[in-house]
């Protein structure tokens, strides 16, 4: 063999696949303006509606006067969920509807690897999608999430990391069960919506919804936000188990991948994945 | 099972590819029935066989994307099933039927791959896999965009990038004009001959494997019916070629004289 390849093994080769694979997706977004465009569209809807809703109700009620940033702030919390969760899962998906995971899979990248690519991918698509968005909060709505200080960077992390796990689990039931699951990847982070609290306090919920409620890493963001917003005071301790339950979704939805990707290599779905 | 021709590796040689009793099951469907095979280095066998004999479960198998039921798959004397990224960056594939990424070119689909393969010098050896497979005009045009004679020539591109000791080729000239077709085996005999790399090839083109293979392996429904050099085949069924001798299994029209010779009922 005349052609040199580096060592396969230790941390610089699986930095060097996780790069090929970030390279892969980085050609991709740059490749298309309207790719780029989509990215942004529908945060920057969400904020703008949610914006001018608050600014109305403001004038209004003496509630959304005082919590003024309450409502945009929700939203761009919101976004960084979704985004990040479909930043995850599209650029899996990718693979599939380019019927590259044959070649994916064959090749010497590890699934841990193709994990933290993904990871990587979800963080440039939020960045693409949410830096603009969040400057065109601050100019029409002057509300500035970088103000939230230290609370940000919390509340940003448990929402990625939750996001993360939500990519993984729809990510393994495509791998497992081919494109008829494709529709948990776009789905599976708008079924928490109503229960993430993101526009109201867990104590709307019914009594039995609650438990429901607490469960989710991002509910405790929520609800730090409104204790930012309405009492300027920062919950530590609500970051705390919104850490410790990411800790926990993120190691169970690990798992659970790896079971799927067993599975699927038991059941021959992978050589039958394709649009 | 007719086992005449095939040749034995010789004593302390790693097989680049050892196979023991595998066997596949889905469900009530048994793909492949228990089958035992070892390629040797610098071989080219063609696995042939009717749709569903289990030519493309094989092929998985030998790559690890499915996991068999039973039995043992080695490439390189690596455990596939259970420590398969210790031989992948030694192995590549080429398939008309898995794709690389349309929306990028070329040379951004060849510099990924490379990439993941581990290759030291990735812009030298994709203007070196250009010059060889006249795919330099190619390579800043999207790979969505190419005919399916360009497609197969940057596939086989990628399919070399790492220069594999063991090369998996799923009907590499499906498709394909007959000029072309042609000029995509000679690659194929010359990568063979000149890196002494062992190739699996399943082809439903006989003309190719008389060819291309010195060792054939038939499957039928999961099992191993036939296991000889192609003129050996074609001798024992007392045929023209090898297209004849894939129909006569395939129709079960064995000959008398063959019979004896164990091709498995």
């Amino acid at each position: 063999m005349t052609t040199k390849l580096h060592p396969q093994t230790g941390f610089a080769a699986s930095a060097r696949r996780i790069g090929g694979m970030v390279r892969r997706h980085w050609y991709l977004i740059r490749s298309s303006v309207p790719r780029t465009a989509e990215l942004i569209f529908w945060p920057l809807v969400s904020m703008l509606m949610w914006g001018f809703l608050q600014t109305y109700l403001a004038q209004t009620t003496s509630l959304a006067a005082k919590a003024a940033g309450l409502f945009v702030g929700g939203v761009l919390l919101w976004d960084i969920l979704v985004r990040s969760q479909l930043g995850f899962s599209v650029a899996f998906l990718e693979e599939i509807w380019s019927r590259n995971l044959g070649h994916l899979m064959m090749s010497p990248l590890r699934p841990v690897e193709l994990i933290g690519s993904l990871m990587i991918v979800s963080l440039i698509k939020l960045t693409v999608a949410m830096v603009p968005v969040a400057i065109l909060a601050y100019i029409f709505f002057g509300f500035n999430l970088l103000s939230l200080g230290i609370a940000f960077a919390a509340f940003f992390a448990n929402l990625v990391f939750f996001s993360w796990a939500l990519g993984l689990i729809s990510t393994g039931a495509v791998l497992r069960w081919g494109l008829g699951a494709e529709s948990i990847a776009w789905l599976i982070v708008f079924l928490l919506l109503p229960v993430s609290c993101v526009y109201y306090p867990v104590s709307t919920l019914p009594d039995w919804l609650q438990p429901v409620a607490l469960a989710l890493p991002s509910t405790y963001v929520f609800e730090g936000l409104r204790g930012l917003v309405l009492d300027q005071t920062f919950h530590g301790d609500f970051m705390l188990r919104a850490l410790l339950l990411n800790v926990l979704y993120v190691s169970g939805a690990l798992a659970l991948f790896r079971a799927l990707l067993e599975s699927a290599r038991k059941n021959g779905a992978l050589v039958q994945l394709g649009e | 099972m007719l086992q005449t021709g095939a040749r034995i590796t010789g004593a302390g040689q790693v097989p680049p590819v050892e196979v023991r009793n595998l066997r596949k099951v889905y469900g009530d469907v048994v793909a492949v029935d228990g089958i035992s095979f070892s390629l040797h280095p610098g071989s080219v066998t063609a696995l042939l066989g009717g749709n569903g004999a289990g030519k493309t479960t094989t092929i998985s198998m030998l790559m690890g994307l499915v996991a068999p039921t039973s039995g043992e798959v080695r490439v390189f004397g690596i455990d596939m099933v259970h420590n398969r990224h210790a031989a992948l960056h030694r192995l590549n594939f080429e398939s008309p039927y898995v794709d690389i990424p349309m929306r990028l070119t070329v040379r951004q689909n060849l510099e990924i791959f490379g990439q993941l393969y581990g290759v030291v010098d990735v812009p030298g050896r994709i203007r070196e896999m250009a010059e060889e497979l006249r795919i330099s005009e190619l390579l800043d045009r999207h790979y969505g965009k190419l005919s399916a004679g360009q497609k197969t020539r940057v596939s086989l591109a990628k399919s070399l990038l790492n220069e594999p000791d063991l090369l998996l080729l799923d009907e590499p000239t499906a498709s394909l004009d007959p000029d072309t077709a042609d000029w995509v085996r000679s690659v194929i005999e010359d990568y063979c001959r000149t890196h002494l790399a062992t190739i699996v090839l399943a082809s439903h083109n006989m003309a190719e494997v008389e060819r291309l293979a010195d060792r054939v392996i038939m499957l039928e429904r999961g099992r191993i019916v036939a296991d000889e050099t192609p003129e050996a085949l074609i001798r024992h069924f007392g045929r023209k070629n090898l297209e004849e001798v894939f129909l006569d299994i395939a129709r079960r029209r064995i000959p008398e004289t063959v019979r004896p010779l164990k091709i498995v009922d």
